[in-house]
């Protein structure tokens, strides 16, 4: 049992809200905030856990099956592994860091394994690692992290981070929504595992990711990297919210009129889909499909076969309507720029892990779903739950810093218009979600994006602070504004296609610009070039 | 989008209101409510938690759908996600059925 002298301290407070002292908060009860807290815990660090839902069933993870890009420590095997993803990636990756996460993985993987998750095991007698359950997976995760003695937090959205005099991270500040009151956390760090940003596409589990930490840690001068790398959209039935993309390898896919959409497949086709949906609906019906895969389909992910089963549709035999919803930086690439092994910001005292950093070091500049963001989820939150700790161990005794809050857009009082945040939210979907604007992408059409939302952006900085009862989903809608014009910035610097960004007006790659895009800033948005390592040292080798 | 809370069938243990990740449900004094449907985002996850199978989640994540209780109590589909990962008592052995390893690589 942990040491009780190691839990956070709940402090007085005043009326109406309750306050916590922690050496490390951590914001967000996913894969990443879980492994993040744990591992902070483990390193004697007091940790408090924030999640905006329920730490157990919040995020892209819990609602899903997920693979894991768990391989075993054979040279060969690894070099297979990261080898034949690169070219998909852009030649972005680095492998360094592909090396120390299928290290990290394969590790916490095994520590899953010794805590008792069931692990199926094959014919031959071996237990089988690369896949994991979500429910099942972040039910024992919300328990671990119980365990190792971190104070959780549900139902408690955060809504900005606290700093020092010297810009140090030092805390932050949520409501509790079904108290209706506040929560304070003074830390000595933060670790923000927030996930990516979908937009409210309700792509499966998703509707919690509206890239509130990107816009918290934006206040505080964060830096991100690979935004343009957020247009991934996934394959669900028209009517539903269930997409798992794997299981469309089996589908064929056609127009009303039951003729096949020429080059349309769920890997590697999926373009041909988002063009046929330009012009009238799209079916699909998983007959490739033999009766070993309908088998190991059904046990494996019995969520996907609730939306046919209780319409009545054989997924089999049956065609049925398809679309695309958006992923975004969920399954993007980009996200909060890492500085270090510990997975540090460019902030004092900010961590980031999981979808709410960039996966750009291991993906560059695709990913094709769940396997290497689960991987880069668990080595992620526990290298930055580590840093967290460790950084918090060297800060002096908390209670003598003068914090404040770094909260600016829907918290100001403005004699303006009052904020209202569906009204935004829908804006901004009007922007992003269309595959003419974000799948295929092109100079006029994204300048054009920008300038309505530059110009939303504007119009919600003058507008009054939102209603405590609004003020949740104006911070959320604020946040997915900022990250679209985050993510159209970046697509206008980089002008080829690499990875998943395709631009009509530039279809090649062009190998001069085998660089990473930054980005950052709220009321101007800027960008700028980061060498990849691999490229500045063929050019100083030249 | 959630659905149904069965009258019947609930026992207000409030694990729905607990566990939603969107926070749709609310706490009465008698079997909590559906306060916010259109934030419901399709996930089943109060179905998965739900001791008492008194839920139903449509598959129409942007739509709501009327629904014929009682009809829909005459087929297997409440319970039906619970029991088919395994997290009831006579179906525990599903937990550890995942064939996703044959499937990779396709």
């Amino acid at each position: 049992m942990p040491n009780p002298t190691h839990r956070a301290e709940r402090v007085s407070a005043p009326e109406g809200s309750v306050a916590f002292e922690a050496d490390v908060l951590v914001i967000g009860g996913g894969p990443a905030g879980t492994w993040a807290a744990v591992s902070a815990a483990e390193r004697g660090a007091r940790v408090v856990l924030a999640d905006k839902g329920f730490c157990g069933t919040s995020g892209a993870t819990a609602a899903a099956g997920t693979g894991v890009w768990y391989i075993d420590p054979d040279p060969a095997l690894r070099e297979v592994a990261m080898a034949n993803r690169e070219k998909m990636g852009g030649y972005l990756q680095d492998r360094r860091w592909m090396t120390r996460v299928l290290d990290s993985t394969y590790q916490h993987s095994n520590r899953l394994a010794d805590w008792g998750y069931p692990y199926p095991v094959d014919g031959r007698g071996t237990s089988q690692r690369n896949s994991l359950q979500g429910p099942e997976y972040m039910r024992m995760m919300r328990k671990r992290t119980k365990q190792a003695g971190v104070t959780i937090l549900d139902h408690s959205p955060a809504l900005e981070l606290l700093v020092d005099d010297d810009g140090a991270v030092a805390g932050a500040s949520g409501v509790r929504r079904q108290k209706q009151d506040r929560w304070t956390v003074r830390a000595k760090a933060v670790v923000l595992a927030t996930g990516g940003c979908a937009f409210l596409s309700k792509t499966l589990g998703s509707n919690v990711l509206t890239g509130d930490g990107y816009l918290m840690a934006a206040e505080v001068g964060a830096e991100f990297s690979s935004m343009e790398f957020s247009n991934p959209y996934a394959i669900s039935p028209a009517f539903g919210s269930v997409t798992k993309t794997l299981f469309y390898g089996w589908a064929s896919f056609t127009y009303d009129d039951g003729s096949v959409v020429p080059g349309a497949a769920s890997k590697g086709g999926r373009s041909a889909i988002a063009r046929a949906l330009l012009e009238g609906p799209v079916y699909a019906r998983l007959d490739k499909a033999d009766d070993d895969v309908r088998h190991h389909m059904r046990v494996s992910q019995p969520n996907f076969f609730l939306p046919f089963d209780r319409t009545g549709i054989d997924p089999f035999k049956d065609r049925f309507p398809v679309t695309l919803r958006l992923e975004g930086t969920v399954r993007g690439t980009g996200g909060l720029r890492i500085v270090d092994d510990s997975c540090a910001t460019s902030v004092p005292g900010l961590y980031a892990a999981g979808d709410a950093a960039t996966r750009e070091l291991i993906c560059g500049g695709f990913t094709g779903g769940g396997s290497h963001n689960a991987a880069w989820a668990m080595s992620s939150g526990a290298w930055a739950g580590q840093g967290a700790a460790d950084y918090a161990a060297q800060v002096g005794p908390a209670a003598k810093r003068k914090l404040s809050s770094a909260g600016a857009v829907a918290f100001r009082s403005r004699p303006g218009r009052a904020f209202a945040p569906a009204a935004l939210t829908r804006a901004v979907q009007a922007e992003v979600f269309p595959y003419e604007l974000n799948y295929f992408r092109e100079a006029s059409r994204l300048q054009g994006a920008l300038g309505r939302l530059d110009a939303a952006w504007r119009d919600v900085s003058e507008a009054d602070a939102a209603d405590r009862s609004e003020i949740v989903r104006a911070r959320e809608a604020a946040a997915m504004l900022a990250t679209a014009r985050w993510m159209y910035r970046s697509a206008l610097a980089r002008q080829e296609s690499r990875g998943m960004h395709r631009r009509d007006d530039f279809p090649d790659q062009d190998s001069r610009q085998r660089h990473y895009v930054t980005t950052g800033g709220l009321d101007e948005i800027w960008t700028s070039a980061r060498p990849h390592a691999e490229a500045s040292y063929a050019e100083a080798a030249e | 989008m959630i659905e149904v809370v069965d009258g019947e069938r609930c026992t207000s243990c409030d694990i729905c209101v607990n566990v939603c990740p969107t926070n749709v449900f609310d706490k009465t004094d008698g079997i909590p409510v559906i306060a916010r449907q259109g934030d419901c985002q399709t996930c089943f996850l109060c179905e998965l938690y739900c001791p008492e199978d008194a839920l139903y989640v449509s598959p129409f994540a942007d739509q709501a759908q009327p629904i014929d209780i009682v009809a829909l109590k005459q087929t297997d589909s409440m319970g039906s996600y619970r029991r088919a990962v395994g997290w009831t008592d006579e179906t525990s052995d599903r937990r550890s059925v995942d064939r996703s390893y044959l499937l990779f690589g396709h």
